[in-house]
C-alpha cells in the first residue's frame, strides 16, 4: 500500500500481561476520514498513543509516508506531521485561550528558540491564532484564561489546538464528548473539512454512530486491542462484529 | 527605543507596583548620592547583584518550573572566574573580562551537562542532582585551597580606575567623592540593569512563552512539538550564565570571593525566599523581593538592637529583640508574607487592580 499516508504494521503494546493493542495492521490514505470505534477499554486511545509516540510500542512499526517513525520522540513526530487532540482535555490552563493557540502556531513555524524578540511583536502569529479561534467560535473568549473556560469551550479549544497545528495526520479522540449539543455540529463540520485538503488524513475516535455514518469514509473496529472489522460505514455498522462487540454492549446497558 | 520595548511589553499591571519599581530604580541609580556612606552603597550594590541573581533564578523556577539548588554554584563560578583571573593574570580590565567570560562559559557548560543528563528523567531528579553537584563543588572549593583559598577565599586587586584611589574630581559633588569606587558602583548598577532587561526580554520572548507552556503542561507542550528537555536545558543554561555574570559583577565590587559570599547554601535559601516573597514567574518579583530582603538583612540587626535597647526595662522582650535573633525575625517575616501573599507581593498587588 504505497499510497498510504499513515500505516501501522503489527503494532502492539503490552502492559504487564495485558495486551492493550494487539498486532494492529492498518493503513490510512490521504483525503479520508477513518472512524475508530470499539467499546470502552478496547485500546483506541492507546492505539493513538502508539502512533503519536506517548507510549513506546512493544512490537510493530508506525510508518508515516513510508518512513518508520517508531523511534522518534513525540515532538519529532509532531514536526513530521502527526497531530493529536486528547480525550481528556489537555491544555495550558494558566495561559489565555489565544496564547494556547498562538503557542501551537509558534511551534509549527519553528520559532520556539527565538530568545530576544518580543512574543507579542509577532503579529502574524497572533492573527493566525485568532483565525483558528474564529473557526471554532472561540474568538470572544480569546483573552480569557483557559482555567476559567466552561468545559464545553475547553473541548473546543482542544480541537482548536490540533487544527492550528495543521498536521498531515489529524487524530481526534472523542472530540465532541462534553460539548453542548448545538456546538458539536460546528466542530464536526470543521473536522469534515480537514480531510478535503489533499495530503491529509483524519482519524476519529467517536461513539455516536449517527455522527460516524455521516462523517466517516471508513470505519475500523477495535476489540480487545485487535482489529475486528474494517470497511465502509454502512457495511461495518451492519456487521455482526459491531452488533456484538460494540452496539450489543450498548443495547445491554440501556 | 520605546519604554514598552525596554521592558519588553511586560507592564507592571499595578500602579503601586509601578511606583515601587520606579522608586527602586531611582533609589539604586542615585544611591551614592541619596544614601552616602560605605555601608549603604555596599547594600545598594548587593541589591543590584541580587536582583539579577533572583531574576535569573525566577527564569528557571517561575517560568520554567524547574527546581534547582545549584544557583549559588553558578553565581560562585562567575565570582571565582574574576578572582582567579585577577590573581593569575594580575589586576586589569582584561582579567575582569576574561574571568567573567570564563566563569559564564563554565557555568553554561556545567548547566548543559546537568540538564541533558537529568532533565530528561524527572524534575525531582534534576533538583537532587543540582543539590549533589553544588555540594560537591562547595567541598571541592574548600578543599583545593591552593587554588581557591579554601574557606578563607581569595582577595585580589582590581584596576585602580575602579577603586577609591582613583580621583576623578577635586573635592565633592553633592557631598560625594567622585572616585573609582563611585565608577565601580555604576559599573555594578549598569551591568545589573542590562542583565535584568535581557532576562525580562527572554521571559517575554517566544522562548519564554514556551517555558510557561512547559510549566503549565509539559506533556501537551511536547505534543504540540516542543522538545521539553531541550527547552528546559536551554533555560537552565541561560539562567546559569546570568547568575555567573551577577557573580562576576559582585566579585568586581567586593574584591574578594569566598564560600560565604558566593557558594554558601544559605545564599541558596535566601534566593528561594526572595523569589517567593517577591512573586514567582513575574520577574518584577525579583526586584521587590531582592530589595526588601537585602535591605532587611542589612538593617534588621540594627533595627533590632534599637528595639532591644528601647525595651530594656521590660523583662524577656529584649531577649527576643536581640540582634542575633534577626534570622528568627526574617523567618517570621517570611511565614507572614507567604501566608498573606501566596502569589508573592507582585501577585498580590496585581490582584488589587
Ligand atoms: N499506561 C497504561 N498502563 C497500563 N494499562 C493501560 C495504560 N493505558 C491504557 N491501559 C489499558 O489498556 C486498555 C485500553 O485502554 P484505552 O484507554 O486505550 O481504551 P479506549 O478504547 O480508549 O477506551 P475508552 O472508550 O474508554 O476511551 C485498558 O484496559 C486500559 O486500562
Ligand atoms: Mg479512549
Amino acid at each position: 500500500m504505497t499510497d498510504a499516508l499513515l500505516a501501522t504494521e503489527d503494532l502492539t503494546v503490552r502492559f504487564g500481561g495485558h495486551v492493550a493493542v494487539d498486532h494492529v495492521t492498518c493503513a490510512f490514505r490521504p483525503g479520508e476520514i477513518t472512524a475508530i470505534v470499539g467499546p470502552n477499554g478496547a485500546g483506541k486511545t492507546t492505539y493513538f498513543n502508539l502512533i503519536s509516540g506517548q507510549i513506546p510500542a512493544s512490537e510493530g512499526r508506525v510508518l508515516l509516508a513510508g518512513e518508520d517513525i517508531g523511534g522518534l520522540s513525540v515532538a519529532a513526530r509532531t514536526h513530521r506531521g502527526i497531530g493529536r487532540a486528547f480525550q481528556l482535555t489537555n491544555l495550558f490552563p494558566g495561559l489565555s485561550v489565544l496564547e494556547n493557540v498562538r503557542l501551537v502556531i509558534q511551534s509549527r513555524r519553528g520559532m520556539g528558540f527565538s530568545l530576544f524578540s518580543m512574543a507579542d511583536s509577532h503579529r502574524e502569529l497572533r492573527e493566525a491564532a485568532e483565525a483558528v479561534l474564529a473557526r471554532v467560535r472561540l474568538a470572544d473568549q480569546a483573552s480569557q484564561k483557559v482555567a476559567e473556560l466552561s468545559h464545553g469551550d475547553q473541548r473546543k479549544l482542544e480541537v482548536a489546538l490540533l487544527i492550528a497545528l495543521e498536521p498531515r495526520v489529524y487524530m481526534f479522540d472523542e472530540p465532541t464528548a462534553g460539548m453542548a449539543v448545538d456546538e458539536a455540529p460546528v466542530v464536526l463540520e470543521l473536522i469534515a473539512g480537514l480531510a478535503q485538503d489533499t495530503g491529509r488524513t483524519v482519524l476519529l475516535v467517536e461513539h455516536k454512530m449517527d455522527v460516524i455514518a455521516r462523517l466517516a469514509d471508513r470505519i475500523i473496529v477495535l476489540h480487545n486491542g485487535a482489529l475486528a472489522a474494517d470497511g465502509a460505514p454502512d457495511e461495518v455498522i451492519a456487521s455482526d462484529v459491531v452488533q456484538e462487540a460494540y452496539l450489543g454492549r450498548a443495547v445491554q446497558h440501556g | 527605543m520605546s519604554l514598552g520595548a525596554l521592558i519588553s511589553g511586560d507592564r507592571p499591571r499595578s500602579r503601586l507596583l509601578a511606583a515601587a519599581l520606579i522608586a527602586i530604580l531611582i533609589g539604586l541609580a542615585l544611591a551614592p548620592f541619596l544614601f552616602p556612606g560605605t555601608r549603604s552603597v555596599d547594600t545598594a550594590a548587593r541589591v543590584c547583584v541580587f536582583i539579577v541573581l533572583v531574576a535569573s533564578y525566577d527564569l528557571m523556577l517561575g517560568y520554567g518550573g524547574i527546581v534547582s539548588f545549584a544557583h549559588t554554584m553558578f553565581f560562585g563560578m562567575g565570582a571565582y572566574g574574576v578572582a582567579l583571573a585577577s590573581v593569575h593574570l594580575g589586576r586589569g580590565f582584561d582579567a575582569l573580562a576574561l574571568g567573567s567570560l570564563a566563569g559564564a562559559l563554565a557555568a553554561a557548560l556545567l548547566a548543559a551537562l546537568i540538564g541533558l543528563f537529568s532533565l530528561r528523567v524527572r524534575a525531582i531528579f534534576f533538583a537532587m542532582i543540582t543539590l549533589a553537584v553544588a555540594s560537591a563543588v562547595a567541598v571541592l572549593v574548600s578543599q583545593l585551597s591552593a587554588l581557591t583559598g579554601g574557606e578563607d577565599g581569595l582577595s585580589y586587586r582590581i584596576p585602580r580606575a575602579l577603586t577609591a584611589a582613583a580621583k576623578y574630581a577635586d573635592g565633592k559633588v553633592l557631598g560625594v567623592r567622585i572616585n573609582g569606587k563611585l565608577v565601580n558602583y555604576y559599573l555594578v548598577f549598569t551591568v545589573s540593569l542590562i542583565l535584568f532587561m535581557v532576562l525580562l526580554r527572554i521571559v517575554n520572548s517566544p522562548f519564554g512563552r514556551v517555558l510557561q507552556a512547559i510549566r503549565e503542561n509539559d506533556f501537551r507542550a511536547e505534543a504540540i512539538g516542543y522538545r521539553v528537555v531541550a527547552y528546559r536545558t536551554a533555560a537552565t543554561c541561560l539562567s546559569a550564565v546570568a547568575a555567573a555574570l551577577a557573580g562576576a559583577t559582585y566579585a568586581i565590587w567586593l574584591r574578594y570571593v569566598g564560600p560565604a559570599t558566593t557558594l554558601n547554601f544559605e545564599i541558596m535559601v535566601d534566593i528561594l525566599l526572595m523569589v517567593v516573597i517577591g512573586g514567582m514567574g513575574t520577574m518584577y518579583g525579583a526586584v521587590i523581593g531582592a530589595t526588601l530582603f537585602v535591605v532587611a538583612q542589612n538593617y534588621l540587626q540594627t533595627l533590632l538592637a534599637a528595639a532591644g535597647a528601647a525595651l530594656a526595662p521590660v523583662p524577656a522582650l529584649p531577649l527576643l529583640f536581640n540582634p542575633d535573633r534577626w534570622l528568627l525575625w526574617l523567618g517570621v517575616l517570611f511565614v507572614l508574607s507567604v501566608y498573606f501573599f501566596p502569589t508573592g507581593i507582585v501577585g498580590r498587588l496585581r490582584q488589587r487592580q
